[in-house]
């Protein structure tokens, strides 16, 4: 079981409030990801969450009861951390054992799920070893061990690949969903890597400012984005987004089009604009396209084969039936 | 210092230093042991000049027989012993203390560091006479005023004594190392601890100690290395009566009052002994902290 709650939850350090009255219903065994741009008050709703600080005023729920005043030992989470957090001076059979040394599990239920663990996440070869002497991936799967054998409510995991190569981060990525497939566990996931967010989120909540912009699936995000900043933050590249006459044309003080739903041609078309820097990423093409509708070049995906030298005078087409738009409190019209 | 040319280039840099340290070392070391082996009291007329006669082993035979000797290393060994148990352990609840987020934080860590900027003489007088003086001290002031018959500390637990005026010389050397080094602890490791069910006392145990092991050592050691020599402290408070003659304070008298620099060199040799089995001592049991 692993519901958690957020009830008119509000933080403040100090004088600054860095979330505004809040409310959220994780459901349980949801893989829910929180997702904003830097300081926007992941990590700290995240550790309101777990505990590990306190809330200035609301309630937080957990599996229905109100766990506002619980310590954090108490609350059944289990969180991995960004700098993984290990303990440096134990062997890494320590370190998995740690939780269950503290809530006194008895030694061959230690020693039977530190083995399920270590061969869920290979470590079995590195048991003896301390934290020191392993790779960053290792030291993360340390982490998560650590986290997995108290069979918590639900995971809290802080921006847990931020520190891996982008190889190891797709690996790690597959690997985490995997785990979640199995245990079915509640996980609350932090990042601002939105590739993140899109590829292993049941639920999407968008952060802005302590204030949740958006929350829903990955797909209802990115098809039917509510505001201009939920709409510019999910996808990328980045939707392109027209102010003034040329909204104005849609009855919107905004449109939002994403660079795959423009055609481009070098005859004919709607819009009119010159080819600056293309990016070939082999499958797909994405071009710079200057034009006079926005300050900043519009985005568009071709196919991989497409190629159009820097300069060349081009025509963009947008697909009507893939067009946002958004009035002039940025909000979406249906 | 990876290739042969810079491991070498290394080694000609050091050289000089190298050479300064041993001489410096050896210079003093190789004349202590020359005296030991010498008849040389200048008061007799014995010197350099007249070339000193070689009586063998004869020194070494008359410093441990003294009757001084034994006590004197027990001495030292209780002085050392007691100061590093005390100065590690304040030491250590002292530095959580600072490390907590306070008001006059900046003020009370200067405080606390400011007994290590005394000289030990005057240190050792204030205490002697401002504190544990039976009559004028403030502690006999305390005594009286629960009504106890107020102690004359200097002389009847004359260790104790100096223990304390030692230990409060040196805790604010231990605290403020201990102090770097919890602050150097990583705050989202207590967290995990704290996530992971282990209260306070716990995370202190398991996670904060180990960390501090390794500030722990080099406390021990250096203050090892001080603490089998104080003098200061003795020579103004007790004047090595009451049982507090240490080794260092033994060869003193052997060398000044008595002016047999022979029996002091043989004493200085046995002291260098008694040192290096110190060492190897608290090396075999923390110094396995400092390679990990
Ligand atoms: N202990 C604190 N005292 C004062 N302000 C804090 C404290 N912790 C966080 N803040 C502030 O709260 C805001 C949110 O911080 P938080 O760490 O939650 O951001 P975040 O969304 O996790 O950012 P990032 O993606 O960079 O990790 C920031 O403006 C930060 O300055
Ligand atoms: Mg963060």
């Amino acid at each position: 079981m692993g519901q958690i709650q957020l009830n008119q939850v509000t933080k403040s350090f100090g004088d600054v409030q860095v979330i505004p009255p809040l409310d959220l219903t994780i459901e349980d065994g949801e893989f829910t990801v929180f997702v904003g741009p830097s300081g926007c008050g992941k990590s700290t709703l995240l550790r309101l969450i777990a505990g590990l600080e306190d809330i200035t005023s609301g309630h937080i729920a957990i599996d229905g009861t109100d766990a506002t005043d619980v310590p954090p030992a108490k609350r059944g989470l289990a969180m991995v951390f960004q700098s993984y957090a290990l303990y440096p001076h134990m062997s890494v059979r320590k370190n998995i054992a740690f939780p269950m040394r503290m809530a006194g599990i008895d030694q061959a239920e230690q020693d039977r799920r530190i083995e399920a663990a270590a061969k869920a996440l290979n470590l079995t070869d590195y048991l003896d070893r301390r934290p020191g002497q392993l790779s960053g991936g290792q030291r993360q799967r340390v982490a998560i061990g650590r986290a997995i054998v108290r069979e918590p409510a639900a995971f809290l995991f802080d921006e847990p690949l931020s520190n891996l190569d982008a190889a190891l981060r797709v690996g790690m990525r597959l690997e985490i969903s995997e785990m979640h497939e199995r245990l079915k566990t509640t996980m609350i996931y932090v990042t601002h890597d939105q590739v993140e967010a899109m590829t292993m989120a049941d639920k999407i909540v968008v952060l802005r400012a302590g204030i949740v912009e958006q929350v829903g699936s990955p797909l209802e995000l990115y098809q039917r984005p509510g505001n201009t900043f939920v709409a510019g933050f999910i996808g990328s590249p980045k939707m392109n987004l027209i102010n003034g006459p040329e909204a104005a044309k849609y009855n919107a003080a905004t449109i939002g089009i994403r660079p795959e739903h423009i055609d481009i041609s070098e005859t004919e078309g709607m819009w009119q604009g010159t080819v600056g820097v293309s990016e070939h990423l082999g499958s797909d093409t994405f071009f710079h396209i200057q034009s006079g509708l926005s300050p900043e070049p519009l985005t568009v995906r071709a196919s991989g084969e497409r190629k159009l030298k820097y300069g060349t005078e081009v025509y963009l087409t947008p697909q009507a039936d893939h067009l946002h738009r958004f009035d002039q409190n940025g909000l979406r019209i249906e | 210092m990876a290739t042969q040319h810079s491991r070498s280039a290394a080694r000609l840099m050091m050289a000089p230093a190298v050479v300064l340290l041993l001489g410096w070392m050896l210079i003093p070391l190789s004349m202590t042991l020359f005296f030991s082996f010498k008849k040389y009291l200048p008061l007799r007329g014995d010197s350099m000049a007249n070339g000193l006669e070689w009586v063998g082993f004869a020194n070494y035979a008359r410093f441990v027989g003294s009757s001084a000797f034994w006590p004197s290393v027990q001495a030292t060994l209780v002085i050392v012993g007691g100061v590093l148990v005390i100065t590690v352990v304040l030491g250590v609840l002292l530095a959580l203390l600072l490390n907590q987020p306070m008001w006059g934080q900046g003020v009370v860590r200067i405080l606390v560091i400011a007994p290590f900027f005394v000289m030990p003489t005057v240190s050792a007088l204030v205490w002697k006479n401002m504190f544990m003086d039976p009559t004028n001290g403030l502690l006999a002031y305390l005594w009286k005023f629960f009504g106890a018959e107020p102690i004359a500390w200097l002389s009847q637990a004359s260790l104790p004594s100096l223990i304390m005026i030692v230990s409060w010389q040196w805790l604010p050397f231990a605290t403020l190392i201990l102090l770097t080094a919890i602050q150097s602890l990583d705050g989202e490791q207590l967290e995990a601890a704290e996530m992971d069910g282990a209260p306070s006392i716990k995370r202190f145990w398991f996670i904060v100690l180990p960390h501090l092991s390794r500030a722990i050592t080099i406390v021990i050691l250096i203050q090892t290395i001080f603490l089998l020599a104080i003098f200061a402290e003795i020579f103004v408070t007790t004047g090595g009566a009451f049982g507090t003659k240490t080794l260092s304070y033994l060869i003193f008298q052997r060398v000044l009052e008595s002016q047999n620099v022979g029996l002091g060199s043989a004493g200085g040799v046995y002291a260098i002994i008694l040192a290096n089995i110190v060492a190897i001592f608290l090396m075999r049991i923390v110094g396995k902290n400092l390679d990990a």
